[in-house]
């Protein structure tokens, strides 16, 4: 009955939210809103966390942005237009006139140029995390102050939205031929406000950019992200109306109690969320070298069981594999199941794991389960983790990290088992897949390991302009990646997103990652 | 009282002492039954508890209490009452080994404090006096922070001298007031004077006369100590998820849950409860009990 008043009142809640979003904006203000993990660092270019974008995003511009509105499609950020040569290996696009870094610099084609030079092909002692998927771009040519034109080595289908992509913050090339290092510790961007100060353990803040080049916007004049780790703090605060709303997603159970606390002046989305908890065995250590112990342990899991009641407690929800379950090029379920660690019949799996650890010669193997303190939904899945694999005679030890600490272990190798996370804001398989290539490509592919196989049905994947070979190909690659091992899904999350009825214009969507400059919200009080 | 009335006071003690507990100190006699009960259910979890407390059961998620489990059961199907009796384990390990290490340590540094005095006495009297300056969870609370996590046999030592580090101080203090006086007495003098060396002098002849001063201490600590690992476990900086703890039953999930499921938070509230006011009790009744102060 519960659930049935819960559902009620969210579906009041969203529809009574319609006519007011058609309401004019209003200017001024200041937001608040949670951020539920402080960012390790303020570059774009080499996170894959949240916690990076909540707090940058509001700083920076890019090429592109998603259209949220009509999402997956792309629309112009600093590209006023662009076009793309029928053979999709050029990429010309016209900047707008007249944007300006925050320190009153003009920005011009080569502070794209450096940018995106510093993505696919970062210096020494740099971090792209995005060096895979950039790494089609042949040259970059700067033929006048306002364009910039990319020439491909191969075709890539989606190389638009990959120039939509959030994390590519368009940095000044000034500052980074000063230090290219500069951006994890110093902000400098076009975006529409300018950073205010961050003090750490707390909050951060930024102030309206008057010179942005967006006519009439930002709303606000400033905003305050409070950095909220506990959730039940969290929670307080947005039934307190200290915060406005938290933009990554929250829990059902804590849906409810928000709904059931703060009636109508609550508004709720949900959506399916291109993001996934993954299990990554570091390759680099005994006994996860050996692809028999890898599956051992992705096949003791039973991803079936654990959706339906992960689901109830937490924002795990859907089995899928490295594609979003539902979307175009995922592999359906009648053919996922046949993979190893997705059987139906969990006995039979753990039967052969158990089979498979003895053979390895590691039938009571025990190891450290690397894992993020974050409560949701990091801790119920190592919870979860840890019952499963006890259930092959397995003994694992959990251990929770703050998010720096947590990240860096994973980077530099320095774990047995990690609970990693594949954080997308397209379903496009050029973008899901590209974790999963050699570490020698991808530095985010946190198992370290190279193959040679999964790069070459990756790039074929990409190169695939025919769509029913191209789903093929990824079927082919995701049969490969789940036999090795490497790394593997557990479940795909559900994003439930709470927000005050006072905060307006922020567009829901399946990616936590998208629609956070902030440049259209506002307050109607 | 006269000496020979003393004499006989003490007579019944030294023929069974334990029904001279019992006798004199009954709210301390029903307290050490509930600490012996809940050592019992620590030491034999395993035989007594009804289910694996680790065993997740989707089917039986916060189900009430009921003839199944008696206690109800957490957001993930575990049986309540199964995670209390482990907790027990967890409490009590980390509560008496935190205790023991922490009053120990101060009952050294109280002795010697006493007895060398001048500057040793100054040195150590001002780092205990720094010590005492933090509340006793921030200290605790720096200590987790400062030494991460370290795993011996299963347990958390680096947990165990974060909770014995804020003990040391007090009970430093509360020992060295007790030795003043002890070393004062005539036969320590008679000691020095027969040449004894200063450890033996210590250990012969003051520590046991510090020895209820001690244990009042130790068993007042278990208490602090139980209450500080909840608390610490609580705020996510002592034992983690999955281990059955008390202070990590009321934390997580237990608060998003605590209106459709309150025995969540209900039955790992009493416990620690229970355990913090047993041992409070008991270590009251011990003091009273060997104090001659208190016989009359």
């Amino acid at each position: 009955m519960r659930r049935i008043i819960t559902a009620v009142a969210a579906v009041a809640a969203l529809a009574a939210a319609g006519p007011a979003e058609a309401q004019s904006p209003k200017r001024g203000g200041t937001l608040t809103f949670a951020i539920s993990a402080e960012t390790p660092h303020y570059d774009c270019h080499g996170s894959d966390t949240y916690a990076t974008l909540h707090f940058s995003a509001p700083f920076y511009s890019t090429l592109l942005r998603f259209d949220l509105d009509k999402y997956p499609e792309v629309a112009g950020d600093l590209a006023q237009s662009w076009t793309v040569a029928p053979d999709l290996l050029t990429y010309s696009f016209k900047l707008h006139q007249g944007v300006l870094f925050h320190d009153g610099q003009p920005l011009t084609s080569a502070d794209v140029k450096a940018t995106y030079e510093r993505l696919r092909a970062p210096p020494t002692g740099v971090v792209s995390t995005r060096k895979a998927t950039f790494s089609d771009i042949d040259t970059i040519e700067t033929p006048d102050a306002q364009t910039v034109v990319f020439k491909m080595k191969g075709v890539n289908a989606a190389m638009l939205e990959h120039f939509a992509s959030p994390w590519n913050c368009i940095y000044s090339a000034k500052v980074l031929a000063a230090d290219p290092n500069a951006p994890k510790t110093k902000v400098m961007g076009t975006g529409p406000f300018v950073f205010g100060e961050h003090v750490k353990g707390s909050h951060v803040t930024g102030t309206r950019n008057d010179k942005y080049f967006r006519q009439g916007l930002p709303y606000l004049d400033g905003f305050k992200g409070v950095f909220m780790l506990q959730a039940a703090a969290m929670l307080n605060a947005l039934q307190g109306g200290q915060v406005a709303g938290e933009f990554r997603g929250i829990a059902p159970a804590e849906r409810d109690r928000l709904v059931q606390a703060m009636g109508d002046k609550l508004r709720i989305e949900e959506s399916s969320w291109t993001l996934n908890l993954l299990i990554a065995f570091n390759t680099e250590k005994k006994p996860f070298d050996d692809p028999r112990v890898r599956r051992a342990l992705s096949m003791a899991i039973d991803r079936w069981g654990g959706s339906q009641g992960l689901s109830r407690i937490s924002t795990m929800r859907a089995v899928g594999g490295v594609i979003r379950p539902g979307s175009p090029y995922a592999t359906p379920e009648a053919e996922l199941v046949k993979l190893p660690g997705f059987s139906k019949d969990i006995r039979a799996s753990r039967a052969e794991a158990k089979r498979l650890l003895a053979e390895a010669g590691v039938p009571n193997l025990s190891f450290t389960l690397h894992n993020r303190n974050l409560a949701m939904p990091y801790t119920p899945a190592g919870v979860f983790l840890v019952d499963q694999w006890r259930q092959i005679g397995v003994t694992v030890d959990h251990k929770q990290y703050d998010t720096a600490p947590y990240l860096a272990g994973m980077s530099s190798g320095n774990f047995d088992v990690a609970i990693d996370f594949s954080n997308l804001f397209m379903d496009e398989p050029s973008l899901g897949l590209a974790k999963f290539v050699s570490f020698t490509r991808a530095p985010e592919n946190r198992s370290r390991a190279n193959d040679a196989e999964l790069d070459a049905l990756f790039d074929r994947q990409v190169r695939e302009l025919d769509r029913g070979k191209r789903i093929e190909l990824i079927k082919a690659f995701e049969k490969r990646l789940f036999e090795q091992s490497y790394q593997v899904p557990l479940l795909w999350w559900h994003r439930i997103v709470p927000t005050h009825k006072t905060l307006m214009g922020w567009k829901m969507s399946p990616s936590h990652n998208l629609g956070q400059d902030l440049a259209e919200v506002w307050l109607n009080q | 009282m006269t000496a020979e009335a003393a004499a006989d006071a003490d007579a019944p003690r030294r023929a069974n002492p334990l029904l001279d507990f019992c006798r004199r100190q009954p709210l301390g006699a029903i307290s050490f039954v509930v600490i012996a009960t809940m050592m019992l259910a620590g030491i034999f979890s395993e035989q007594v508890s009804p289910y694996d407390p680790l065993n997740i059961d989707f089917a039986s998620i916060l189900a009430p209490p009921s003839g199944d489990h008696w206690f109800g059961t957490d957001a993930f199907g575990r049986d309540i009452l199964s995670r209390i009796i482990h907790g027990a384990r967890t409490a009590l390990v980390i509560g008496f080994l935190s205790s023991f290490i922490g009053s120990t340590s101060g009952a050294v540094l109280g002795a010697a404090s006493a007895y060398f005095g001048g500057r040793i006495d100054n040195a150590i009297q001002r780092v205990v006096d720094v010590l005492l300056a933090f509340p006793i969870i921030v200290l605790a609370l720096v200590v987790v922070a400062v030494l991460g996590k370290g795993l011996v046999l299963g347990i958390d030592a680096n947990l165990i001298v974060a909770i014995a580090i804020p003990i040391v101080p007090k009970v430093a203090r509360v020992v060295r007031a007790a030795a003043l006086s002890v070393r004062a007495m005539p036969y320590v003098d008679a000691a020095r004077a027969a040449g004894y060396g200063n450890l033996r002098i210590i250990c012969r002849h003051m520590a046991p006369n510090l020895v209820a001063p001690y244990l009042i201490m130790l068993t007042a600590y278990i208490a602090q100590a139980i209450l500080l690992e909840a608390s610490l476990s609580f705020l996510g900086l002592g034992v983690t998820e999955p281990t059955a703890a008390w202070g990590l039953m009321l934390s997580g999930n237990a608060s998003d849950f605590f209106r459709e499921a309150p025995w969540m938070i209900l039955f790992p509230g009493l416990a620690i409860s229970l355990a913090v006011f047993a041992f409070s009790l008991f270590g009251d009744a011990l003091r009273d009990w060997l104090d001659p102060r208190f016989k009359t």
